[in-house]
């Protein structure tokens, strides 16, 4: 009989079998696509497009984002309804250092300013740009803005102990506030249009096939790590804390946790990790505009991880994927039905699919398996 | 009332309240309540429903912030002016009355979430067990008679088990003072006897308050009883002296 | 320019009308003298026998200008006639100027048109508004005053005199004043005329006639003042502070009457969701979209007046308000019953849920009514609207939104009080569990409740179709702010809703002068999370053990 824990676990040992199966996949999935579409011949039917390669890019990007969204839904009962604020800051941030490239190359040929910035008669560079030329800075600035803003915020609202759906509400205020925001043109982050028109990245050229194919990997690597650094969150001490904030606050606090500590801790690293998502993004894309603070962007997160099933990790990513795959499909073949669907899927999963497919069907569900808890116990209410 | 006036010696006092007020939007839950707890002392609280007794652990324990009076454990430590987890980490720890365990957590985990000791969040994320820790776990869960069920979620556990398993939690947390809400709710008679023993030995060298309905439980415990009616303390004295104590009478059985 | 044949009827009603100061003979041949000197010399020339015309106050003058100023006005080159010339097929009809008879057709080449400068268009305008502040159509002498304010022309002086005289309309008389101050003003060379104008003037404190005072006080590129006349300049400044002073709380109380009619829509948009999310604790993300079904109600509804009782079209409204009232809580209540019952102690599930339903719905109108924004009209009784001095208008369909926002918290508090419903309701409320037990049929009370909630939220969607664009998205744009009213003003207390949603209606028009509109919402939305960092559960938030559980 397993009686006690090992003394030590070291972090392979904490991974589940869902969790290797993502490994797993992702590693195949970052050496084989890469090969399939920059060594088969395009006439070949196992040539992989390019354009299939940034569209799974940008999968990949928003599997980390629901991994950021699951690490303290799933597992620390905040539900952000503002984490597509982190993602877009993330964005912008690696946006801004993308902009800082173009140099002279932009339309107005201005080695100083940014295009839009020249069309709207500024004379220089805001305070607030300053660094992003420089890579490492630019890279800081995609996991410090989304993580500070959020320290800041969370700190505000976890001490006077705003929980549950008053800060679900108040996320969705600060998403919206800043959305509002970044539409102004003088606040220096392009206005409507956002930033675009990217040349190139560290020096690569962006449209270069071989360039996208790196980006691609570098997602694939950076949901494994997203994936092995949530799971050793959340296997440690502290994510036993966590889950037992999410079940009972107050018990933990009469415990002696100081609950708002972990909870604004583990809120700051989620949104670092949205951050990171976000800069991924942004290169694969193309573009980043204010309209990815949009309320409805990160309500839509929620349902990734929900249809998922929250509270596995890789029930995050799994429904990142679907329902992005779906979304691509529906809006391509019918965009009439998009929103139906998507509206649908927000009422099914929430009624018949509360674990998610992860935590419904089988053959997904790796987790090991205690005697289930009762179904009055799984809720506590507000 | 007067004899319960004046303050024992402070040396021994662990909880101090005075003059303890609290009002909820013109109710008054609390009202002038005094009660003070010494040192490995066992005490029991009675009174009907509405007497302030929830009240009163909540203002002990932080969730409530008395509108006036002083409250101080440990002699200097004010309660008045600190939160839950500062209180629960300076040595009061606190059963529910409707048992309140991580339902999803093993029990095991719940123990070890008790445990004294690791709190701050850095520690949290390397921390891991230490060998005397398993062995204090281990002899909780003798103690609670759930060394069997360790793995198993306690949301599956019996109410009894539960309320067990919540004691087991306050013994890992090895509080200075104890606050043990209504212990014995959906006990069979030999765990309410059980449980009788087990609080009386933890009182050896805790500070133990009970809340209790049930008067067999009481009686069993032995100890000095407070009775709580209307937010202020009725009367106090072993079980026998308040028992006969007219206003005691008139409250619980003069409607 | 649809109407030329109908302005021409018009006027020569008008003309015909004025007969009483009939021309003499004598004047007969001046008028004729007139009408030509408007075709020979230079521009200047022109320009003065533009002025000189309308002195005459003949009512004649009028059609020989307006034709002047349309490029209308020729003269014919076989026998220098001034004639009018309408277009008729590929020639030209031709009228005499000075009595509108026909007199035949002509081509293009037996004319010659008379020329006309910009500083002349001036003058002819100025010169139709003289004459036509003598029209006998109310509406003609007040347009006709404002142009002559504007003209600023001292040939109009006299015909003001007149006009004056014979005004009866109390407001026409008013502006012609105006006009006749600054003209006298701007023209005259006499110190003492020129103060007692500025003195008139600054009894009418709008934004038109500051800037005639105003440009007394300009100075030249050196720092010296355009103006010589010291006398005037003091009176000048000193009437400018006195209006500056009453126009800024002018400007207040308009601020405030927008203020607390964005107030008043977001107390409907909100008292809806105040009640399920008070009342239930259900957080209905759909909320906004009971706004919009409400609107698209009305849209339906005014579209079956026009097209069966176009008569009787001004009454939609008391139609579409319980129609919009019956649609949204009849979705509301499937919605309860279908979907939300199902999350119970859920709330962040109900909140998705919601939301999904949400998605659905303005799909479902974008699909039927389309993507753009729907006309949806104002009632004959709820355009126009109180006009105060400064250029501040009270709109009477905002009046009539803060009135009727109102009488629904009224009604609604009539409900909760002093029916059963409304006790089963609060019961609900306080002791969820208890109530069951005691024989409420909770299910019924949740059901009609959140029925309740969103038909007022239709009610206001009705209300929100009189200001707003009525579009798929129209209840997108109030959810945030409606949430923010019941967390501001606490979860469960419609005292704390009305104060809620005005304070923040009052604070946003407020800020918006000087931070503009989207800083000021912003900036509005920081208030509220630092508010919430003070009062975690509102300002009127519910105490004790009953509401921590």
């Amino acid at each position: 009989m397993d009686v006690s824990k090992p003394v030590v676990s070291p972090l392979l040992g904490r991974i589940d079998r869902g969790g290797w199966i993502l490994l797993g996949i992702l590693t195949a999935v970052a050496i084989v696509v890469p090969i399939l579409n920059l060594n088969v011949p395009a006439s070949s039917p196992f040539h992989v497009p390019d354009f299939v390669v940034g569209l799974m890019g940008k999968y990949l990007a928003f599997a980390l984002l629901a991994l950021s969204v699951d690490l303290i839904w799933g597992y620390c009962g905040i539900l952000s309804l503002g984490h597509g604020a982190f993602f877009a800051l993330g964005g912008y941030s690696m946006g801004m250092y993308l902009m800082r490239q173009i140099g002279d190359r932009g339309v107005y040929q201005n080695p100083n300013l940014p295009d839009f910035m020249v069309f709207l008669d500024w004379k220089e560079l805001p305070w607030y740009w300053w660094g992003f030329d420089f890579f490492p800075f630019a890279a800081l600035m995609v996991v410090l803005a989304p993580g500070i803003l959020a320290f800041v915020f969370g700190w505000l609202t976890f001490r006077s102990r705003v929980t549950g759906v008053y800060l679900s509400i108040i996320t969705q205020a600060l998403t919206f506030a800043l959305m509002l925001a970044f539409f102004r043109n003088d606040m220096g982050f392009g206005g409507n249009n956002g930033l675009t028109d990217f040349k190139d990245i560290l020096g690569f050229d962006l449209q270069s096939q071989t360039t996208r194919a790196t980006l691609f990997v570098l997602s694939a690597v950076a949901v494994g790590l997203g994936y092995l650094v949530c799971r050793y969150i959340v296997t440690s001490r502290f994510g036993l804390v966590m889950m037992a904030i999410r079940d009972s606050e107050s018990r933990a606090r009469f415990l002696g946790y100081r609950v708002e500590l972990y909870q604004v801790l583990i809120f700051s690293v989620s949104a670092g990790l949205a951050g990171i998502a976000g800069a991924l993004y942004v290169p694969q894309v193309g573009i980043i505009n204010p309209s990815e603070f949009s309320p409805a962007n990160s309500i839509e997160i929620v349902v990734w991880v929900a249809l998922g099933g929250r509270g596995s990790l890789y029930g995050a990513v799994l429904g990142a994927v679907l329902v992005n795959y779906a979304k691509t499909f529906l809006t391509g073949a019918f965009p009439d039905i998009w929103l139906f669907f998507l509206g649908a899927l927000f009422v099914v999963v929430t009624i018949y699919l509360p674990k998610g497919i992860v935590g419904t069907v089988p053959t997904f569900d790796f987790r090991r398996k205690k005697s289930p808890p009762p179904e009055a116990a799984v809720e506590e209410a507000t | 009332m007067n004899a319960i006036a004046a303050a024992p010696e402070v040396s021994d006092t662990v909880l101090y309240l005075q003059n303890i007020h609290v009002a909820f939007d013109g109710f008054k839950a609390l009202n002038n309540l005094s009660l003070y707890v010494t040192r490995n002392e066992l005490r029991a609280v009675i009174g009907p429903n509405g007497a302030g007794k929830t009240t009163m652990m909540d203002v002990i324990t932080g969730k409530t912030k008395p509108d006036q009076g002083q409250a101080f454990f440990m002699g200097n430590f004010d309660l008045k002016r600190s939160n839950e987890a500062e209180i629960a980490n300076k040595g009061i720890g606190r059963k529910f009355q409707k048992p309140t365990v991580f339902e999803q957590h093993t029990v095991y985990e719940n123990l070890e979430l008790a445990l004294s000791g690791v709190r701050g969040v850095m520690r949290a994320l390397i921390y891991s067990l230490t060998k005397a820790n398993r062995a204090r776990i281990d002899e909780v869960l003798e103690i609670i008679a759930l060394t069997e069920h360790r793995h198993q979620v306690a949301g599956s556990l019996s109410h009894g088990q539960k309320q067990w398993l919540e004691i087991g939690m306050l013994l890992m947390q090895d509080p200075e003072l104890l606050l043990v809400d209504e212990p014995a709710a959906g006990m069979t008679d030999a765990e309410t006897e059980a449980t009788a023993v087990l609080l009386k030995e933890i009182a050896k060298d805790h500070s133990v308050v009970v809340v209790e309905h049930d008067m067999g439980f009481v009686h069993s415990l032995d100890c000095r009883v407070t009775v709580l009616h209307d937010g202020t303390v009725l009367a106090e004295g072993s079980m026998d002296f308040v028992q006969n104590d007219e206003r005691v009478i008139e409250v619980y059985l003069g409607r | 320019m649809t109407g030329i044949k109908g302005s021409f009827v018009a006027l020569i009603l008008a003309v015909s009308a004025i007969w009483l100061i009939a021309p003499s003979q004598a004047q007969a041949q001046d008028f004729d003298a007139q009408v030509r000197a408007l075709t020979t010399g230079g521009y200047s020339a022109k320009a003065r026998a533009v002025t000189a015309l309308a002195a005459t106050a003949d009512p004649r003058a009028i059609p020989v200008l307006e034709a002047l100023l349309e490029k209308k006005l020729y003269t014919r080159n076989s026998d220098g006639a001034v004639v009018i010339a309408e277009e008729k097929g590929s020639v030209l009809l031709l009228r005499r100027a000075v009595d509108l008879t026909e007199i035949g057709e002509a081509s293009t080449s037996d004319l010659k048109s008379v020329r006309v400068n910009n500083r002349m268009r001036r003058a002819i305008r100025g010169a139709l508004g003289a004459l036509t502040l003598l029209s006998t159509d109310p509406a003609k002498r007040r347009s006709a005053a404002e142009a002559v304010f504007k003209a600023k022309d001292a040939a109009m002086v006299p015909i003001l005199d007149r006009a004056i005289a014979r005004e009866t309309d109390a407001k026409i008389k008013t502006i012609m004043q105006k006009a006749l101050a600054s003209t006298q003003l701007t023209t005259s060379k006499d110190t003492e005329v020129r103060v007692a104008a500025v003195a008139k003037l600054a009894e009418f404190v709008e934004q038109d006639v500051q800037s005639v005072i105003g440009s007394i006080l300009v100075k030249n590129g050196d720092g010296s003042f355009v103006e010589t006349d010291v006398k005037v300049r003091a009176a000048a400044s000193v009437a400018l502070e006195r209006m500056e002073s009453t126009l800024a709380s002018y400007r207040m109380i308009g601020d405030l009457f927008r203020g607390i009619s964005l107030g008043s829509v977001l107390l409907l948009a909100a008292v809806g969701l105040a009640i399920t999310f008070g009342v239930m604790g259900v957080i209905n993300m759909a909320h906004g979209e009971m706004l919009m079904l409400g609107a698209y109600t009305t849209f339906v509804i005014q579209n079956l007046f026009k097209s069966y009782m176009p008569s009787a079209f001004d009454y939609s409204l008391t139609v579409a308000v319980p129609m919009a009232f019956l649609v949204a809580g009849a979705v509301g209540v499937a919605m309860e019953r279908g979907i939300i019952r199902h999350l119970y102690g859920r709330p962040l599930e109900t909140l998705l849920a919601t939301w999904g339903i949400s998605l659905i719905l303005r799909q479902f109108v974008r699909s039927i009514f389309g993507p753009t924004n729907r006309e949806v009209g104002n009632p004959e009784w709820m355009s126009g609207g109180i006009e105060l001095v400064g250029g501040v208008v009270l709109t009477y369909n905002r009046i009539w939104i803060i009135v009727f926002s109102l009488l629904v918290l009224g009604a609604l508090v009539l409900v909760l009080r002093y029916t059963a419903f409304g006790l089963q309701m609060r019961a609900r409320l306080l002791f969820c569990r208890m109530a069951s037990t005691m024989g409420i049929r909770t299910n019924w009370v949740d059901a009609l409740t959140f029925g309740l909630g969103s038909g007022i939220a239709g009610m206001a969607g009705v209300a929100l179709s009189q200001v707003d664009n009525v579009g798929p998205n129209l209840g997108q744009a109030y959810i945030v702010d409606s949430f923010m009213v019941v967390v501001f003003g606490g979860v469960g207390n419609l005292w704390g809703t009305l104060v809620g949603a005005f304070s923040l209606g009052i604070i946003n028009k407020f800020l918006e002068p000087f931070a503009g509109a989207v800083l000021g919402k912003i900036l509005v939305l920081i208030v509220i999370i630092l508010f919430i960092q003070k009062r975690p559960r509102g300002l009127f938030a519910l105490k004790g053990r009953a509401v921590e559980n």
